[in-house]
């Protein structure tokens, strides 16, 4: 026989809250490998986007996707953005660690 | 015991979990990618589930076709030297374990005791719930071209922009190449650079050099 499924929205949220703290303490994890901390905001941005999906399932409300698909949008700029700064950066520095990043400081 | 889509949901859940896991332990960025590009993958199956098409498809193609490749190319582009990339890693582990703990611990705690107003509808409704009709692509383009127009819209516009930031930023003049100026060919004149000479047979042409009109300057015409 078939079960019915018990799958809800309170576990995308407790997914999506999982995959927030582990995009988080990934920032700290690799303070010294600013590509992979861009990935963690990636993937902190794929959280939130789970979190949106799950509830406009729940509510039968399709502004959720709407705004996770917004968020894909922004997502996709600050990858292009954050890339190319940090291209520029390696190329005047040779150097990724953002401890280093200190350039401004005068 | 599991229902088919309560173990889909566990399968999908526990690999974008432990590629997230991947993603922030790898030693290798280029693994990190990776690893990321499974999170995604995953990521738009839990998407499917929840009824999300539109987005999973979007997810993939954006994701893993633009945005995970990007990625890779600058990870493959920067020479980054490994053991100084990975020096911190023991020294930062206990923090990092403390703000994620403490992170997961305040959401999940923040969504135990929230209570829900009505009882929600488990997976199985949410496939083909009514909000999907006829289906996904089509209900959500019915919002977003009514309701969101305006934000549809400033989100193409951020798009441009950040599409010729990244250009404006990466793009270095290059010095020492032979390129077409067109200014200087369509500038020029007939009767600086042709000229007619009378040879009589077996005579030797004189040579060019003396002869030559000077080239415009570029800029004085």
């Amino acid at each position: 026989m078939i079960y019915p499924p018990a799958v809800s929205s309170a576990h995308f949220a407790i997914l999506s809250a999982l995959l927030f703290a582990l995009a988080m303490a990934g920032l700290f994890l690799n303070r010294k490998n600013l590509i992979v901390m861009l990935m963690c905001v990636e993937l902190m941005l794929l959280a939130v986007n789970l979190m949106f999906v799950g509830f406009s399932a729940q509510w039968q409300n399709l502004t959720g996707q709407i705004m996770a698909m917004f968020v894909l949008t922004v997502a996709a700029a600050e990858a292009a953005i954050g890339l190319a700064i940090l291209v520029v950066y390696f190329r005047n520095r040779h150097t990724i660690a953002v401890d280093d990043l200190n350039s401004l400081q005068g | 015991m599991l229902s088919p889509i309560d173990f889909l949901f566990y399968l999908f859940a526990g690999f974008t979990l432990a590629a997230g896991v991947g993603v922030i332990t790898a030693r290798n960025p280029v693994y990190s990618v990776f690893f990321l590009i499974a999170a995604f993958l995953n990521a738009a199956a839990l998407f499917l589930l929840a009824g999300a098409e539109f987005l999973a498809f979007i997810l993939i193609i954006v994701y893993l076709g633009a945005v995970a490749v990007l990625f890779l190319f600058v990870v493959m582009m920067l020479d980054i030297n490994l053991a100084t990339v990975r020096a911190g890693f023991v020294r930062y582990l206990p923090i990092a374990a403390v703000v994620g703990g403490i992170f997961a611990a305040q959401l999940i705690i923040m969504l135990l005791i929230w209570q829900q107003s009505e009882t929600p509808p488990t997976l199985n409704a949410l496939g083909n719930s009514p909000m999907n009709q006829p289906n996904n692509v089509y209900a959500l383009g019915r919002v977003l071209y009514t309701d969101y127009f305006v934000a549809f819209q400033t989100a193409g516009i951020i798009l441009l922009i950040a599409m010729i930031g990244a250009i404006v930023l990466t793009l270095r003049p290059r010095t020492g190449i032979k390129t077409q100026v067109i200014s200087q060919q369509v500038g020029r004149l007939a009767s600086q650079t042709v000229r007619l000479v009378d040879l009589k047979p077996g005579q030797t042409p004189p040579t060019t050099a003396a002869t030559t009109p000077t080239e415009p300057q570029e800029g004085s015409a």
